[in-house]
């Protein structure tokens, strides 16, 4: 897995509460055996219509949202089905980070996996920082996993709360099976009593 | 010290637990199916790694499978190349498989019970977040990703941060007509659809207790809708006399000494619960969802309701996203919505008192014109076991669809799916946007309502249905 520290990224606001594993990529994309090829179809019923041209509409499509790595969400995001392949095609896609108010718990998981950081900040901050990517092209922001903060252009930082052992996963970019089998003695011994 | 169901597993299933690092977590069961795992077993290749424990992994193909003739070729070449795949990986790494020609094939959530591999006190893991289900006999299981997956079957355990737990408690007595697929929607309902977000539920109280089996799958299955982590219900005789015999079950004096360790999973008394939450059977009514995720849910006496009357201003726009794709006005009776189909099926609702209940609406009757309706057993076991009883006649006489065993139009990753701007009455567990098919829209329900629907080609509620 790729390591995360910090990143620099422009940020793009999707408005939605709730928004599920299913929109973030359909069921049809799923039958792939590969872990690669699911960035095109991200949020696909949303973000195309139905003769496969871009949706004008969908935020993704709007010319200032090109090369976007911070997606800005409400409320659980995430929820629903267990699909990995959410995760897989926000990354492909070029998502660094997701901020929200709160996430989906498997989505989440799904997240430490794949080199993705979802931060969960306060509703009003998520509405302000929300609000400055609507009202500001351009607009980006600072992520410091190590300081665990989150740092706008003014220099405001907002702090955030990871696990210890997901921090330091993402930070080292770290082979959690590999970090498991080093205590296969435990595994054995557990099995045998 | 009290401890409450899930401690008590977890603390048993504990391989390294120090303060300063995140458990590792041992994993009894882990059931496999086709679409979340080719990338797990690819990684293990990848990494020259095996599968620790091929004894403790069981394999089905579910998600992908067409519901039709099962003696004609697989159309959807990439499904097909995916259940493949699943047989390949199967055969490598040594793991049992129900493929699509078993007699024990059906949805993951469905065998496992039935096999009697769904056992009391166990951890089990799947690829699915619907793996909740088996959280009905007081097991400890939860929806994992691939990674997850991966880990695993790499090392038979995850690493696992412990969960809150939820009591969420049900005196009283059910009125007629109303099911466990009504208990738990009016669950989710209440608590909101990240309700149990980092939570543990465990059902508890006299309407949970009085349920069959069958019923508290179908409890324990939406638990994930409310965003919990795992569901739970306590074994109790009811739980012991369901597994007494099954394939996988223990036998004679195993299973007599497994009924007396059972005995010592339920909650003491004077456990204390991080959250708790009570409800009055008596006060839930048949219900039916009217919008786009599961909290969108009303009784079906009720009406359609209206965006101006959400308390913030993200549920205001939630609201009217969802009535907008489901092409409902507000204030609409709920009666009042016509179906073009009916779907009787999912890992929710396929179980044969399932498909029991909605013959017994579906008996000597006739599904509207301009319905489509399809029956889909969840396993090959409950569709022998339905044509045993002449259940598959009485659901052809009036009209309805006969199908071989799978997810189907659940998640619609087989054939099975709604066209564009078709609703559909389902009592499967997600209503999510072209959840069953790009433009679909599906309300949730229980089999006795969906059958009820079929024949009136609109909600009815149960109660008065004659």
């Amino acid at each position: 897995m790729e390591a995360f520290k910090e990143h620099v990224g422009l940020v793009v606001p999707l408005d939605r509460i709730n928004v599920d594993t299913d929109q973030i990529i359909p069921k049809q994309f799923l039958k792939r055996i590969e872990r690669t090829g699911f960035g095109e179809f991200l949020f696909n019923d949303w973000r195309y219509l139905e003769n496969g041209d871009p949706n004008p509409e969908f935020v993704l499509n709007h010319p200032r949202y090109s090369g976007v790595s911070i997606l800005i969400a409400g409320v659980n995001f995430g929820c629903g089905s267990s699909r990995e392949h959410a995760p897989w095609a926000l990354q492909q896609y070029g998502f660094k980070a997701i901020l929200a108010p709160s996430f989906a718990d498997i989505f989440r998981n799904n997240c430490y996996k794949n080199g993705i950081l979802p931060i969960a900040l306060p509703a009003d901050v998520i509405t302000s920082l929300s609000q400055a990517a609507h009202d500001t092209e351009g607009y980006q922001l600072m992520i410091d996993l190590e300081a665990q903060s989150v740092i706008c252009s003014d220099g405001t930082a907002h702090t955030f709360e990871i696990g210890d052992f997901e921090k330091y996963c993402l930070l080292n970019g770290l082979d959690e099976i590999g970090w498991t089998l080093q205590y296969e003695a435990d595994i054995a011994a557990y099995e045998n009593r | 010290m009290k401890k409450t169901m899930y401690e008590k597993i977890w603390e048993a299933h504990l391989v390294r637990a120090s303060a300063d690092e995140v458990p590792i977590l041992y994993i009894d069961t882990h059931l496999v199916h086709e679409v979340t795992s080719p990338q797990a077993f690819e990684g293990l290749r990848l990494n020259n790694r095996k599968v620790r424990r091929p004894d403790l992994t069981f394999a089905t193909m579910d998600h992908n499978v067409p519901t039709t003739d099962r003696s004609l070729p697989i159309t959807d070449l990439i499904a097909a190349k995916q259940m493949e795949t699943l047989a390949q990986n199967c055969a490598e790494f040594d793991i049992p498989l129900y493929d699509i020609d078993s007699p024990e094939q059906g949805i993951v959530h469905v065998i496992g019970p039935e096999l009697g591999i769904t056992q009391p006190g166990t951890t089990i893991v799947c690829g699915d977040s619907h793996t909740s289900t088996h959280g009905a006999l007081g097991a400890l299981a939860f929806g994992i990703g691939t990674s997850e997956i991966e880990h695993v079957l790499a090392t038979q355990c995850l690493l696992q941060q412990k969960s809150e737990t939820f009591e969420i408690r049900i005196d009283g007595t059910l009125p007629y007509g109303v099911t466990a697929k009504d208990i738990i929607l009016s669950i989710i309902g209440h608590i909101g659809i990240d309700g149990g977000n980092g939570a543990v539920v465990e059902y508890t109280g006299s309407a949970i207790r009085a349920l069959s089996i069958e019923e508290r799958m179908t409890v324990c299955n939406m638990s994930i809708e409310a965003g919990a982590r795992a569901g739970m219900i306590a074994p109790d005789d009811a739980t012991y006399e369901y597994i007494a015999g099954r394939r996988f079950a223990p036998k004679g004096e195993d299973f007599d000494a497994a009924v007396e360790r059972w005995k010592e999973l339920p909650t003491d008394d004077g456990a204390t619960y991080d959250r708790t939450l009570q409800l009055d059977a008596a006060d839930i009514a048949p219900q039916v969802t009217w919008g786009t995720n599961p909290g969108m849910v009303t009784d079906v006496t009720s009406r359609v309701p209206d965006p101006a009357d959400m308390a913030t201003t993200d549920e205001k726009r939630a609201t009217e996203h969802a009535l907008e794709y489901m092409d409902l006005q507000p204030g609409t009776p709920i009666t009042d919505i016509p179906v073009d189909r009916v779907f009787i099926g999912s890992c929710t609702n396929s179980r044969i008192s399932d498909l029991r209940a909605a013959a017994e609406v579906a008996n000597g009757r006739k599904v509207a014109e301009n319905v489509s309706a399809m029956v889909v057993p969840g396993s090959q076991a409950v569709k022998r076991q339905a044509e045993a009883e002449g259940l598959d006649e009485i659901f052809r006489a009036a009209g309805f669809e006969w199908r071989e065993a799978g997810c189907s139009m659940c998640l619609g990753m087989n054939p099975d799916t709604l066209m564009p701007g078709q609703r559909c009455a389902s009592t499967s567990n997600r209503n999510f946007e072209g959840r069953q098919g790009k433009g679909g829209r599906t309300h949730l329900v229980s089999p006795q309502m969906a059958a009820a629907t079929a024949v009136t080609g609109h909600f009815v509620d149960i109660r008065k249905f004659q």
